[in-house]
């Protein structure tokens, strides 16, 4: 039993129960699944500054708080009780295209080569780390939601907009893995 | 505001009565309804103890995300290179059985287990939703994380991602401030 949950788990149990927690939320409280609002609130409760888009009354969101705030501790259990200690199985063609920058330490889920505090402050990792989270956050409000909130939960509903939305998240992408991120990992 | 009473006009079809409820209960529904991932539809007030419950959701989703390696720069690097196919399968099979759970809650309008009908509001589409979108590919592809996986990152320690996260809590602030002034 153990062995099962300690190794990595299979994407035919993680997207069926990731899929559950749609239904999961609406029937425990008419949530509808979303992770990406949460930095609004944050916004909203931290440094409205007046700004029309943070006027709201955050407290009635605050469950999405409470949700972010289990993904950290599902995260520090997982890692703590339920990891097996062997680095990441990379396939073999990405891992020769990384070996060509650098990147050869798949001990952690994020490359410690590249993601750490040491490298916060050169181009390349402001730009990874600082950058890019820039990008996520600036890029999922102006779509109005995320991976969760779009891919999953807006798929799962069948909207259009959502699709459209989940197509340009792809596009996004496949551009700065293939052409853009290349020219970043070389610096 | 074009898009907003294009909303509310929509909703309006669907719910009249209940919605206009709504709108008077909440002085600040139309600045929550313009982005409608935000808006809260249970119309109950609980104590904040029953928030825990999505706590536990969440914390099964973190173990998810850890477990199945979701959260892990380099299984987004093998998706946008198409070098592997786990990535297309966790989504592809949440949105299956997502899916089929949201059709059987409208086919059988299941209740909340307070009682309430189940509401899923629609979206409307803008251009935020391409050019925001194409956006945030960017960043995905460069943070190996979508929002919730990193705080799942920082929670499996990989403690420097808190800076991505202020980022990009920075990054929704900027969006914020500027938000008449983009397309949409």
């Amino acid at each position: 039993m153990m062995e099962v949950l300690s190794s990595p788990w299979k994407w035919y149990v993680a997207g069926p129960l990731i899929g559950l927690i749609v239904p999961t939320l609406l029937v425990i409280g008419n949530k509808t699944f979303g992770i990406s609002a949460s930095m609004r609130h944050i916004c909203a409760a931290c440094a409205p500054a007046g700004v029309k888009f943070f006027k709201y009354d955050w407290k009635k969101e605050v469950w999405n708080l409470y949700f972010v705030g289990g993904i950290i501790i599902g995260a520090i259990v997982a890692t703590l009780f339920l990891g097996n200690g062997k680095p990441i199985d990379v396939s073999p063609k990405l891992a020769e295209e990384l070996a060509q920058y650098g990147i050869a330490n798949f001990d952690g889920l994020v490359p410690r080569d590249l993601f750490s505090w040491e490298n916060l402050l050169t181009l390349k990792g402001f730009l990874l780390m600082v950058v890019g989270g820039f990008l996520v956050g600036f890029g999922s409000r102006y779509a109005g939601g995320c991976t969760s909130g779009h891919a999953i939960m807006g798929l799962s509903s069948l909207q259009l907009p959502s699709l459209i939305a989940t197509i340009s998240f792809m596009v996004g992408g496949f551009l700065m893995a293939n052409f853009l991120l290349p020219f970043i990992l070389k610096l | 505001m074009k898009n907003l009473t294009e909303t509310q006009k929509k909703n309006a079809q669907i719910q009249p009565s209940e919605l206009l409820q709504t709108r008077e209960a909440n002085a600040d529904f139309e600045v929550r309804s313009l982005d409608a991932m935000c808006v809260n539809e249970s119309r109950l007030k609980h104590k904040w103890h029953h928030d825990l419950k999505y706590v536990a959701v969440g914390t099964l989703l973190g173990i998810i995300f850890v477990k199945a390696e979701l959260i892990s720069w380099f299984r987004i690097q093998e998706m946008f290179r198409l070098q592997s196919f786990h990535m297309y399968g966790v989504i592809g099979s949440a949105v299956a059985v997502g899916a089929m759970s949201v059709w059987l809650i409208r086919k059988f309008k299941v209740k909340t287990i307070y009682g309430e009908p189940i509401e899923i509001r629609p979206k409307t589409f803008n251009k935020g939703q391409i050019i925001g979108g194409l956006l945030f590919g960017l960043g995905w592809a460069m943070t190996g994380a979508c929002p919730g996986p990193l705080y799942a990152q920082i929670g499996a320690g990989a403690t420097v991602i808190v800076a991505t996260l202020l980022s990009a809590i920075l990054g929704t602030w900027v969006y914020g401030y500027f938000r008449d002034r983009l397309p949409h």
